[in-house]
């Protein structure tokens, strides 16, 4: 197994589980299932003891494995420099081991099927992936500046859809150029790689070039932050030579083209920190940026903010395979008490996972009439 | 008898919250020092003080230990089930129920993090704080205050359990008690003026009950803070002045450290003073103090105080420090122990060369060091060594100078703290035999069935 | 070994002793006193400056025929084996600073800037101002010049070759110039001030770092955007080895457009940024020197606290900072009014 040299290392004291401020458990696979073999240091320890044979690969050790959400809050803040860069290359190696050995548990297996048959998980045909643009008139990519790039869950979830049409409509307002390729694009493969299977990420990235290359692409603008460290960070190592951008950070630098209404009522809004932005990519400010300038606006900050920010538990594939749910403990629940504790009446997420993850969570919590979740350009669009 | 164990467990907590698997089995086995593994049959984790009574009137009905649980980090192995059975980890209790800001204490639950009170402290009175161990920010407050640990309070506010202003205990019995003011009073403002029942379950490394809440004295917290970081050449000197220094009664904390890391620190012997407070004047005052206290030794040119601008200064400011979880990692090979030995200042010199001698007599990486308690009344002496535990042969040596230092502290007139099992043994063989009686006549009134964390303070 | 280079007989000659009598910290009824203690030190017998001396340099540049009583005063501290510092101190800082031979043959091509020990401060050399150049840094390249306020001429005299030496072997033997922008006074100090009394070879051009800025401040002429604001300096000790670069400073100012407002401690006023008698174990009168600092500093009215040295803004920057002042160094000041 890859980095299988550090994983001895670990000195399982936990600073991993918690955010550099220490409000509370911050490692949604912890927080959620409470025993040590789900904290980072649990896992390297597992892996340690698998790979010498001293625990069999059961299903209890696949599910610890593969709830892991992929957020990075161990990498920011484990104990040890140098060192923290690869525990999350580490665990996925584990994953890969996993997968490897037969041992995956079925909902990643009928996760990894999927989206091998069908190019994504949802098991559409790429010939719906249109959908979401109905009522939108969206362009067709030809010469346009950017391309938008919609992602499984913005092109196939009837509630991405609509955060892919309200991103698209904001551009549009914003004046930006930009056009869609249809029926043709697989997933990004971000979550793909993630649960350890590479060489499907591999594939799907190469057909994703070849089309983008096809269609002469340049720059490309993305809904998702999954897809936006997929094809910024992994994808030109196969090649690609795209210069990617997440929404946000398009239209923070636009929200001077946007006319707002003189009578927006005044509300108070916290901010998600999406994973995939802000860990893994460090941009906590592109989406507050455009939050600060519509009017009408207060931001309050949640105790876990951008480099301490809680998962909402959708990264590593949880969102499809979900083996992170349940209970009050789960991270999305967790999040968005925390953020009615803040005072916020909205919760703005700027990932379609995240705004589906948090939604259901403010369901399941009977918050409907304290909090609303809304995905930031909904919040802007509603304002205009 | 585990199937039945289990399926009863998960009635009383939730089938979510009771594992017999092998994975938890394995890692709740051990903890992070050179202790050898034993595993626990089952681990639970209780939501609140009425499941932990539930799960303790169970394990009395089947006679099955169970084993206290915060964080496990002690690494001496204490919270390992050495006699199988459960092992209740609490660190779901995890909230703060109350602080008082006027008279200065928080009351917590039995598995309430370090990090998490110092986070909700500064968030909701940042006028007052607590004694943090440099523990890492996880470790428990309960786990923590039952071996009688020690923080960044200790020179002002004595050992965490001195700290301590009340307790909700589970008996091994299964009854719900509570000791301190709050057995009289609403409040938990201390233990005094009544028989002192805390002592019951302080120190007795979980074999004398579950603590489920815990109260806790807080102290004033500073705009400003600074810390010293004197340097001295001869160890015989170092008794002289940490009494001088804790002579000033300005300090919050005192950790001597002597390392052979970094190269410009080997044979030197540092003490980092820390100190605050409310204004920049008082502060500067505070520091003239410390530094007249001491100016014999700064006149003699024998001593003096690291010249470190404020940028330098932060590393010696972070709370907790993650300096002594660093070393862990010094032989990259995630292991470290050490013993804390809790003995008269007078012997730091003697400590300080038993450490040289035994860290090269075993050759292994060492770090030295201590944590003055009270006005100088006692100090902790920590003999820590790092080892690769990938490597057994490096486990061994860690091990073998551990045992090695157990042994010459006790025969300084140390007392090993939060002592391994064997070295809970040479403490029981050095004690006053009527003591050691004591304890066990305490230990069958509590726990007539044996089952609190046996294996623990036995001969 | 080289003794220092000083001549006794102009000092027995000297009407004004500029040395003692100007001095910031030590003080003399009059001119016969300095005198008096002047000669004592020359002729290698116990003075009370030996020790109520604060190491501020000073005193070379207040010597108008460079005498060097500096220099010759710290040689005294060391033959009578005066601490300035407690051992432990002293004997750590040694240790801290030593080379590691943690150095490697580089290709390295002119502007060639010596960073000194501060890796810290290598992201400083961006732009346009430092285009093209290299940087050199590391605790063997150190130019020790600190020893100055620890009577430790005789770590100079075994360090300084040896790092003069690696910087030759290691660079610049094989590099396109033989010039050395010294991006620390000290270390310009060190290659040309010091290295002329202790008599140590220097092969390469050392380039003051002042120097540098202006000519390349020529050539970017184009690129500047006045700063249009007052600032206050903070001269360093080490500029008192080259007190010819000061003017040069006020060239440099003059073309980004920033104030150098007067000051009490300016020039050869400049009080001591209170660094060092902390680690002489003097906080009381550093507190005092960091007071008279910035209050003078306040009492002016600028916008920018401007330093030469890095060591005086770890010493000062935070409290400046506090006090509503912008801390900033001299390179960065200029990289603003470049755009950079
Ligand atoms: C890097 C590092 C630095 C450290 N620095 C310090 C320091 O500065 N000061 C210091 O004091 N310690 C220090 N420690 C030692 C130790 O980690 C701490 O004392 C820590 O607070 C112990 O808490 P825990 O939750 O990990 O306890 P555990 O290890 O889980 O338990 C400790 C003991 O208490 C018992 N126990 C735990 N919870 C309960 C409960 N609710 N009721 C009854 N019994 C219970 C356990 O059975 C066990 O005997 C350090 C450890 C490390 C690894
Ligand atoms: S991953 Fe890092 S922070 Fe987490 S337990 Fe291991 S060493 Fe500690
Ligand atoms: S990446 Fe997130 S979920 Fe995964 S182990 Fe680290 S903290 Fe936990
Ligand atoms: S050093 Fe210079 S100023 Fe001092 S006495 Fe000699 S000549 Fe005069
Ligand atoms: S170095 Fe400074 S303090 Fe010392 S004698 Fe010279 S002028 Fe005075």
């Amino acid at each position: 197994m890859e980095h299988e040299d550090i994983l001895h290392r670990c000195f399982r004291c936990g600073y991993c589980k918690l955010p550099g401020n220490y409000v509370d458990i911050n490692c949604p696979a912890y927080l959620s299932f409470r025993f040590e073999t789900y904290s980072p240091g649990g896992r390297m320890w597992l892996l340690r003891a698998w790979l010498d044979e001293k625990i069999p690969a059961s299903k209890r050790f696949a599910e610890i494995m593969f709830s892991c959400a992929t957020c990075g809050n161990c990498v920011e803040h484990c104990a040890f420099p140098e060192f923290r860069d690869r525990l999350l290359l580490a665990f996925t190696a584990g994953k890969e081991a996993l997968l490897d050995a037969g041992q995956a548990p079925p909902a990643v297996r009928d996760y990894l099927t999927k989206v091998q048959l069908h190019g994504n998980p949802y098991g559409k045909s790429v010939k719906k992936s249109s959908q979401w643009m109905d009522g939108l008139e969206a362009e067709p990519f030809s010469d346009q500046e950017y391309l938008f790039f919609a992602d499984d869950v913005g092109t196939y979830d009837p509630r991405g859809q609509e955060v892919a049409r309200s991103v698209a409509t904001l551009l549009k307002q914003a004046g930006i150029s930009f056009g869609v390729i249809t029926e043709a694009l697989n997933s990004d493969g971000n979550d793909v790689k993630a649960i350890g299977e590479t060489p499907l990420f591999e594939e799907l990235a190469a057909k994703n070039i070849k089309i983008l290359n096809q269609f002469n692409v340049k720059k490309i603008i993305t809904l998702s932050p999954h897809s936006f460290n997929a094809l910024k960070n992994d994808y030109p190592a196969l090649g690609a030579q795209y210069q990617v951008f997440h929404y946000t950070q398009v239209l923070a630098f636009a929200m001077g083209n946007i006319n707002f209404s003189s009578d927006n009522e005044d509300v108070t809004v916290a901010y998600h920190d999406p994973c995939y932005l802000g860990r893994h990519n460090t941009d906590y400010e592109s989406a507050r940026m455009m939050l600060r300038s519509v009017p009408g606006i207060t931001l309050v900050e949640m105790d876990r903010n951008r480099k301490n920010a809680l998962c909402c538990g959708g990264g590593g594939g949880n969102f499809f395979t979900d083996i992170l749910s349940g209970g009050d403990g789960s991270s999305a629940r967790v999040r968005v008490r925390e953020a009615v504790e803040a005072g916020a009446q909205i919760l703005a997420a700027a990932c379609p996972m995240c705004a589906v993850m948090l939604e259901d969570a403010v369901k399941a919590e009977n918050l409907d009439s304290k909090i609303q979740v809304q995905e930031v350009s909904e919040i802007v669009n509603q304002r205009l | 008898m585990t199937t039945d164990l289990i399926t009863r467990l998960e009635k009383i907590v939730g089938p979510r919250f009771v594992s017999g698997a092998a994975e938890e089995r394995y890692l709740y086995s051990m903890d992070q020092g050179t202790m050898p593994p034993s595993e626990p049959d089952v681990v639970v984790m209780p939501a609140n003080t009425e499941e932990v009574q539930q799960v303790v009137r169970l394990a009395n009905e089947l006679k099955v230990p169970i084993v206290p649980m915060g964080a496990g980090l002690v690494l001496s192995g204490l919270t390992r089930a050495l006699r199988g059975g459960i092992i209740l980890d609490m660190k779901r209790m995890n909230h703060i129920i109350e602080v008082n800001p006027q008279s200065r204490y928080a009351v917590i639950e039995g598995g309430a993090a370090q990090g998490m009170l110092k986070s909700y402290l500064k968030k909701h009175h940042p006028q007052l704080k607590h004694s943090m161990p440099d523990a890492p920010p996880i470790a428990t407050l309960a786990g923590n205050i039952c071996i009688h640990g020690s923080g960044h309070l200790s020179v002002l506010g004595g050992s965490h359990s001195d700290m301590l202003t009340g307790m909700e205990v589970v008996l091994p019995s299964g009854e719900i008690v509570r000791t301190g003011s709050c057995s009289v009073a609403g409040e938990w403002f201390g233990r005094s003026p009544l028989p002192d029942l805390s002592g019951l379950f302080l120190g007795w490394s979980g074999t004398t009950g579950i603590v489920t809440k815990l109260g806790i004295k807080l102290f004033p917290s500073y705009k400003h803070n600074d810390v010293l970081v004197f340097v001295a050449e001869d160890a015989d000197q170092m008794p002289d002045m940490i009494s001088k220094l804790t002579s000033t009664q300005v300090a919050e904390d005192m950790t001597p450290w002597m390392t052979p890391k970094p190269d410009w620190a080997k044979g030197f012997l540092h003490i980092n003073i820390a100190y605050g407070a409310h204004t920049k004047k008082e502060l500067t005052f505070k520091r003239n103090l410390l530094q007249a206290s001491v100016k014999k030794y700064i006149d003699d040119k024998v001593a003096g105080f690291l010249p470190l601008p404020a940028p330098q200064k932060g590393r010696f400011l972070q709370i907790p420090s993650p300096d002594l979880v660093r070393f862990a990692d010094l032989r990259k090979g995630g292991g470290f122990e050490y013993v804390g030995a809790i003995m008269a200042i007078e012997h730091f010199p003697q400590a300080y060369r038993a450490g040289l001698e035994i860290a090269e007599k075993y050759n292994v990486s060492y770090s030295l060091g201590a944590r003055i308690i009270g006005a100088g009344h006692s100090m902790m002496f920590f003999f820590a060594y790092a080892f690769n535990r990938a490597d057994a042969e490096d486990v061994k040596r860690a091990s073998d100078a551990l045992e090695a230092t157990n042994t010459a502290a006790l025969a300084m007139g140390g007392i090993p703290w939060k002592a391994e099992q064997p070295a809970q043994q040479q403490i029981i063989d050095q004690m006053d035999p009527e003591t050691f009686a004591l304890m066990g006549r305490i230990r069958s009134v509590l726990d007539p069935n044996g089952i609190m964390n046996p294996g623990n303070w036995e001969k | 070994m080289n003794s220092i280079k000083f001549d006794p007989d102009v000092c027995v000659n000297c009407e004004t002793i500029d040395c003692l009598m100007k001095c910031q910290y030590v003080s003399f009824k009059d001119v016969a006193e300095a005198r008096d203690e002047k000669l004592k030190i020359n002729d290698g017998k116990d003075s009370r400056v030996l020790e109520e001396c604060l190491t501020c340099y000073a005193c070379q540049e207040y010597c108008p025929v460079d005498n060097n009583p500096f220099f010759l005063l710290v040689e005294r501290q060391e033959e009578k084996g005066f601490l300035p510092a407690p051992r432990p101190i002293i004997e750590e800082q040694l240790r801290m600073m030593a080379p590691k031979g943690r150095i490697a043959k580089e290709t390295v091509s002119g502007p060639v800037v010596d960073m000194c020990a501060f890796p810290m401060l290598t992201g400083c050399v961006r732009g346009k101002l430092f285009e093209g150049a290299s940087t050199i840094v590391g605790t063997d390249i150190f130019c020790n010049i600190m020893w100055l306020h620890f009577a430790k001429n005789s770590t100079i005299r075994e360090r300084v070759p040896e790092m003069i030496d690696n910087i030759m072997s290691f660079y610049l033997a094989d590099a396109d110039t033989n010039e050395l922008v010294c991006f620390h006074d000290e270390c310009y100090g060190t290659y040309t001030s010091v290295a002329d009394a202790y008599g140590i070879n220097v092969p390469f051009k050392p380039i003051h770092q002042f120097d540098y800025y202006n000519q390349r401040l020529d050539v970017l002429k184009d690129k500047i955007t006045p700063i249009n604001a007052k600032i206050v300096y903070q001269r360093p000790c080490s500029n008192r080895l080259c007190p010819q670069t000061d003017p040069v400073l006020d060239e440099i100012f003059e073309k980004i457009g920033a104030e150098r407002v007067p000051r009490k401690y300016d020039r050869a006023n400049a009080l001591c940024c209170g660094g060092v008698p902390r680690a002489h174990q003097r906080d009381e009168l550093a507190d005092e020197l960091v007071d008279k600092n910035i209050n003078d500093m306040l009492s002016v009215g600028a916008t920018y606290c401007v330093f030469n040295c890095p060591f005086c803004m770890a010493t000062l920057g935070q409290e400046v900072a506090e006090q509503g002042l912008m801390p900033i160094l001299v390179s960065d000041l200029v990289q603003i009014a470049l755009g950079d």
